[in-house]
């Protein structure tokens, strides 16, 4: 039963089952653990990003496709929801026409965009989406009228998930259950959902094809699989679960704005998690954003530790500074790409498999 | 040397999108005005995009960092032209090019040198490898984006123009600013200077070889790799100068730059069909004049309409203009 829920894929290494089952504790009970209100939007925003990546995966990891529009996706579900909020007030048939509105929209886009620029190679298909995505967010950024421009779009959802809900007087634990609870556990489940669902695409028989076009696109052809059919139904798969984790977010913060669904930066987020989590293993994704997430808050401390210790070296001062983090993760990307090319994940089963290389 | 048998169809698009454009625009002296704003755009596109086009071409690699060469170059242009004051402040013309002919060389040797430098730790262990390539690359510009953001802060800083270089020419009703016709003639110098190299001097014509079939050069005993580390390093250093003409041209310069001009370099060199020059020029001065006519016309979908024509062009030629034989 269990195996059957992971799809046969187990995470084949004690120290990475751990974790892997610590981190799960670790969000299912997030909001008696970790009481707060900062506290608990980390955790919603691991859970966030853990569809993100893990849809990325699936093309990036799993397919070989590197596309810089997988944010466009993220966008449009966000916008999706944020869009019908405002316009048809906070019912939940709004959230269904807005959900079901930007799934719509991120399957055509992908269907063309796949259409037209997969059967060329790798570096065309990443330059066209980069192309694509920045021309997209210009877009959302100068249609302010029904975007709301670069302020974004604030809204309301329905009263359900709203913190002013309350179901009982009495805390449970010494949380309050309201709507946000409410809120956080409905991505808590899609996340769920999602992840095991994700595991069992990429453990189908389609999945192993995808991985053969990954290793030898022209030896998968000659068996007889239609590389370009492969590619773009993976590409339209991929978008669907970004538009899935863009509605997330919209519900989660009550807003939707250019930085934080659009914008360049999340898309180098996304390819940082998905590299240093391990490319080509779903559990990397589940990995990475914990570590990565935390990290933005964590890393900027230590980092702001070391620049006061070194405050008489300006220099060195002004590179450990707090605002430079990505600098650091920058390094630790390219350090994985050259000698960790299947990340964390990767590197905890090798090491099960093969004690050898333990040292 | 026999005369080369040019594909001439491609050459008349450039003068169709003006036709086309000035019904739409109406009055004769605003679509002048915007024809040379397009082509200095132009210009300085393909200053860039010239290096990173020669640099796939040779080695089939594709540097996804260009974009910081971009910012470097511009950068360096700003902390030499702010030592240099007195020259950039003076009215006349002459001193004004004393102070910017030093801050374009500047640039392009630090960006050169940093080209280098890029190309043995990011570049090298990856040939072949069009994956890691797309992701280290992708990481040096996120590493160099962040390192300029070290040395000279992430906010936005101001590049004027020099004095001499500021306000505009009337040519009948139309209005065309000065370093407009900078730009224009400091991007046909480069374009001179490069086809030049490429087509009358040996190394100019091993690259050109080099970008045919690479295996037939090297089986003829000449090192690719070292022409193609100097290919890098120019390449770089363009973009160097390129960052320094834009910076001027927007009059400020941030640490994204580099990332967003790239977006309209990758479209320069899809539509010029990848490791052509020429086809390059002509991506560039289509993308130019369209911002332009676009960004006056409509400028909502300003970007899209790059993005339509890349679509038509490759829809037209789906290898880009001039394509590169065995791509």
């Amino acid at each position: 039963m269990f195996k059957r829920l992971l799809s046969n894929d187990l995470p084949r290494d004690r120290t990475l089952a751990v974790l892997l089952i610590a981190l799960l504790i670790a969000l299912a009970f997030a909001p008696f653990i970790f009481p707060g209100v900062k506290a608990l939007g980390i955790a919603a925003k691991v859970l966030v990003f853990l569809v993100l990546v893990a849809s990325f995966d699936l093309l990036l990891g799993y397919t070989g496709i590197v596309s810089f529009a997988h944010t466009m996706f993220f966008g449009i579900g966000a916008y999706g929801i944020a869009i019908a909020c405002t316009r048809l007030g906070a019912t939940w048939g709004a959230v269904a026409v807005g959900f079901f509105g930007a799934l719509a929209l991120s399957f055509v886009l992908a269907l063309i965009v796949g259409l037209f620029s997969l059967r060329v190679r790798a570096i065309f298909f990443a330059m066209i989406t980069l192309a694509v995505a920045s021309a997209f967010q210009t877009l959302a950024s100068q249609l302010s009228d029904f975007t709301g421009g670069d302020d974004g779009l604030n809204f309301k959802l329905p009263e359900l998930l709203s913190a002013g809900l309350s179901f009982s007087e009495e805390p449970f634990l010494g949380v309050a259950l309201n709507g946000r609870l409410l809120c956080y556990y409905v991505l808590f489940f899609t996340a769920l959902a999602s992840l095991l669902a994700l595991l069992r695409i990429v453990n189908s028989p389609f999945g192993r094809v995808l991985q053969a076009i990954r290793e030898n696109e022209f030896r998968a052809e000659a068996i007889g699989y239609r590389v370009v059919v492969y590619r773009t139904v993976s590409s339209v798969l991929s978008a669907l679960f970004a538009t899935l984790a863009g509605v997330m977010l919209a519900f989660w913060l009550r807003y939707s704005g250019p930085d934080t669904s659009l914008s360049f930066e999340i898309m180098i987020d996304v390819l940082l998690i998905v590299v240093i989590g391990g490319m080509g293993t779903i559990y990397g994704a589940a990995i990475g954003a914990a570590l990565f997430v935390v990290a933005q808050g964590y890393l900027q401390d230590l980092l702001k530790l070391g620049s006061d210790a070194t405050a008489g070296l300006p220099w060195l001062s002004a590179l450990l500074s707090p605002d430079r983090w990505l600098l650091w993760l920058g390094v630790l990307f390219v350090l994985s790409v050259y000698y960790f090319p299947s990340g964390v994940v990767g590197r905890l089963r090798e090491m099960a498999r093969d004690p050898q290389s333990k040292h | 040397m026999k005369q080369m048998d040019i594909d001439w169809k491609p050459l008349m698009l450039v003068p169709l999108l003006a036709v086309l454009a000035l019904p739409l625009i109406g009055s004769g002296s605003t679509w002048l005005t915007l024809t040379v704003a397009g082509l200095a755009m132009g210009m300085i596109i393909f200053i860039i995009a010239s290096g990173l086009t020669l640099v796939f071409g040779l080695m089939d690699v594709l540097n996804f960092g260009h974009g910081v060469f971009i910012a470097l170059g511009a950068f360096v242009a700003t902390s030499v032209l702010g030592a240099m004051g007195d020259w950039t402040g003076s009215q006349e013309l002459w001193r004004n090019l004393v102070a910017v002919f030093p801050a374009m060389l500047i640039a392009m040797l630090v960006a050169g040198a940093v080209g280098l430098v890029f190309e043995r730790v990011l570049v090298r262990p990856v040939y072949g490898q069009h994956l890691k390539q797309i992701l280290i690359t992708m990481g040096g510009m996120i590493i160099g984006e962040e390192l300029i953001k070290v040395i000279w802060g992430p906010q936005q800083i101001p590049l004027p123009l020099p004095e001499g270089m500021r306000g505009a020419v009337l040519m009948g009703d139309a209005a065309i600013e000065k370093f407009r016709l900078v730009a224009l003639v400091v991007g046909l110098l480069v374009f001179g200077v490069l086809t030049w190299t490429l087509s009358r001097t040996k190394i100019g014509l091993l690259i050109r070889a080099g970008v045919q079939d690479r295996e037939m050069v090297e089986s003829l005993g000449y090192q690719i790799r070292r022409l193609f580390i100097g290919v890098f390093v120019v390449g770089s250093a363009l973009a160097g100068l390129g960052g320094v003409m834009w910076g001027m041209y927007q009059q400020n310069v941030i640490p994204q730059m580099g990332a967003q001009v790239n977006v309209l370099i990758f479209i320069v060199i899809i539509i010029g069909g990848l490791g052509s020059t020429g086809g390059a020029l002509i991506g560039a001065l289509l993308v130019g004049l369209m911002a332009n006519y676009t960004g006056f016309l409509a400028p909502k979908v300003a970007l899209f309409s790059n993005i339509a024509l890349m679509a038509a062009v490759l829809l037209w030629r789906p290898q880009g203009v001039y394509p590169v034989a065995s791509r």
